[in-house]
């Protein structure tokens, strides 16, 4: 989901960004090394520790045999990424390593990880340097939930009045959110217009069903949809919206793509420092 | 409806394409807006040849438009609308007929009596109705498995739901619009459910995972539960 994240924590012990990392949602995972590694945690701070030392994220760190990797209790963002140097390894399934649940395919064995489950890593390319660090300031704006959107090819569909609501008001995420789309409460937006034929979607898309309550799609959104694309959040503040949870309050400011491409360039300026 | 030659003699069409932003990153290009075999197979073109083009990541054929993902990096709005502007002139290739799939349903779906309530008909005639055609497979995705089928008889055009639901059972049929399709996977959805069927769509081991493809030809007949 938090992309920024992933590739953060992968490029600090060394990975390639599109290896595949652990993504923890809500709380954190307690894990035993059984060989010597070096990881990197990112994202959410969960207050991670190693043998019950608090430790620091965005840092590679170096692991013994034995050490205990455990966290304590979450803060304002819900999801934390753990990386090791050489990847870990998984199900490929499309291509990808990701656990696709839906389907039951990718990472491991399409499914959760369960207590008792042995993680493998893959081969090292480079050799990885505990220590290592991103500093704060290259971070995204996490506490600023605010996320910059472009409008989208139905825009015009909106009423003026809903489209100050788009542009103007907060939303929540709605309890019955996941990693294909946040369902969003808050003002009734009223668009107007035929069906549309069913088109291709991309992350990030705000779809409008005719109930009025928007849609974000995330990560494993769909391929394609026919609601209305209303807003397409631009892709520098999708790890901000990754980082939400049901119950979470988020606001839309409208955005040009000039903006757009410069928040992206400065945000893969901050990758590029590690690699 | 079988999809239409397109016939070498005669004329280009013109073409009128709205393209739009998708964000910084990714356009959607629209051909029409009407569920049409000929607009599908031009939309199919285009995105073939837009995926060899080094600055697009992504190409999506849908019903009569193409969702492209680009690099930003190396390439702008305005360049990539020019490029599909101009690649949506050319003419398509010939389809070869896809391969027919007849699909038993159930006709027993959760929304089968509020649909003939509003379409005011008979359990009975939305079952002839909905078997008479033989559908086109416009698109597959969506989720894996999952083909867009058309074009349904007109007297069974419904809006999508208002409020989609969180959950359809995998199996399930279900119209929307001018449009009919197969819930492969439990999933959420925003189509009227009229029945089910035990054929299995979502085929994880083979490539691609879905038992229809593109172009393939669908017709439906009424089962015993």
């Amino acid at each position: 989901m938090d992309r920024f994240a992933h590739s953060a924590a992968n490029l600090l012990v060394g990975n390639d960004v599109s290896a595949a990392s652990l993504e923890c949602t809500l709380f954190g995972p307690t894990l035993t090394v059984d060989s010597p590694c070096v990881i990197a945690i990112t994202g959410a701070d969960f207050e991670p520790r190693v043998n019950g030392i608090a430790v620091p994220m965005w840092t590679a760190l170096a692991l013994g045999e034995g050490d205990e990797l455990g966290f304590g209790r979450r803060h304002e963002l819900a999801r934390a990424y753990i990386a090791v140097a050489g990847g870990i390894a998984g199900d490929r399934w499309l291509g990808s390593m990701s656990t696709n649940l839906m389907v039951g395919r990718g990472g491991m064995h399409g499914r959760q990880l369960q207590a008792g489950d042995t993680i493998a890593t893959g081969e090292q390319w480079r050799p990885a340097v505990p220590g290592r660090e991103l500093d704060a300031s290259l971070l995204p704006h996490y506490g600023d939930r605010t996320l910059h959107a472009i409008p989208g090819p139905h825009i015009g569909r909106l009423a003026a009045p809903s489209r100050e609501a788009l542009f103007g008001s907060a939303f929540i995420v709605g309890i019955d959110s996941n990693r294909m789309g946040y369902r969003l409460d808050g003002a009734t937006l009223d668009a107007r217009g035929e069906e549309l034929l069913s088109f291709g979607v991309v992350a990030g898309v705000v779809q409008l069903p005719s109930g009025g309550r928007p849609i974000l799609l995330m990560a494993d959104h769909q391929t394609a949809g026919g609601y209305p694309a209303i807003a397409t959040v631009a892709s520098a503040s999708m790890p901000v919206a990754a980082q939400m949870a049901p119950g979470d309050e988020l606001r839309f400011a409208e955005t040009s793509i000039e903006t757009a491409l410069a928040m992206r360039a400065s945000q893969r300026a901050a990758l590029d420092s590690m690699s | 409806m079988p999809p239409r030659r397109s016939d070498p003699a005669r004329p280009r069409p013109r073409v009128r394409v709205r393209v739009e932003p998708l964000g910084e990153s990714a356009v959607l290009a629209e051909l029409g807006t009407r569920l049409d075999t000929a607009l599908n197979t031009r939309a199919i073109a285009l995105a073939a040849a837009l995926k060899k083009r080094r600055d697009v990541r992504q190409a999506l054929a849908a019903h009569s438009s193409v969702t492209v993902q680009f690099n930003p990096e190396q390439v702008t709005h305005e360049t990539i609308a020019a490029a599909i502007r101009r690649l949506a002139t050319r003419r398509p290739p010939v389809e070869e007929p896809g391969r027919l799939h007849r699909i038993p349903v159930v006709y027993d779906g959760a929304d089968l009596e509020m649909v003939c309530a509003q379409l005011q008909i008979s359990p009975a005639r939305l079952v002839e109705l909905h078997c008479r055609p033989i559908y086109r497979a416009f698109l597959v995705g969506f989720v894996p498995g999952w083909a867009y089928l058309g074009p349904v008889p007109d007297e069974l055009v419904l809006p999508r739901r208002a409020v989609p639901r969180t959950q359809v059972p995998a199996g399930a049929v279900a119209i929307a619009g001018q449009q009919t399709g197969i819930y492969p996977l439990a999933s959420p959805g925003g189509w009227h459910l009229i029945g089910r069927t035990s054929v299995r769509l979502f085929l994880p081991d083979s490539d691609p995972p879905s038992l229809f493809r593109v172009g393939d030809r669908v017709k439906f007949f009424a089962a015993q539960a």
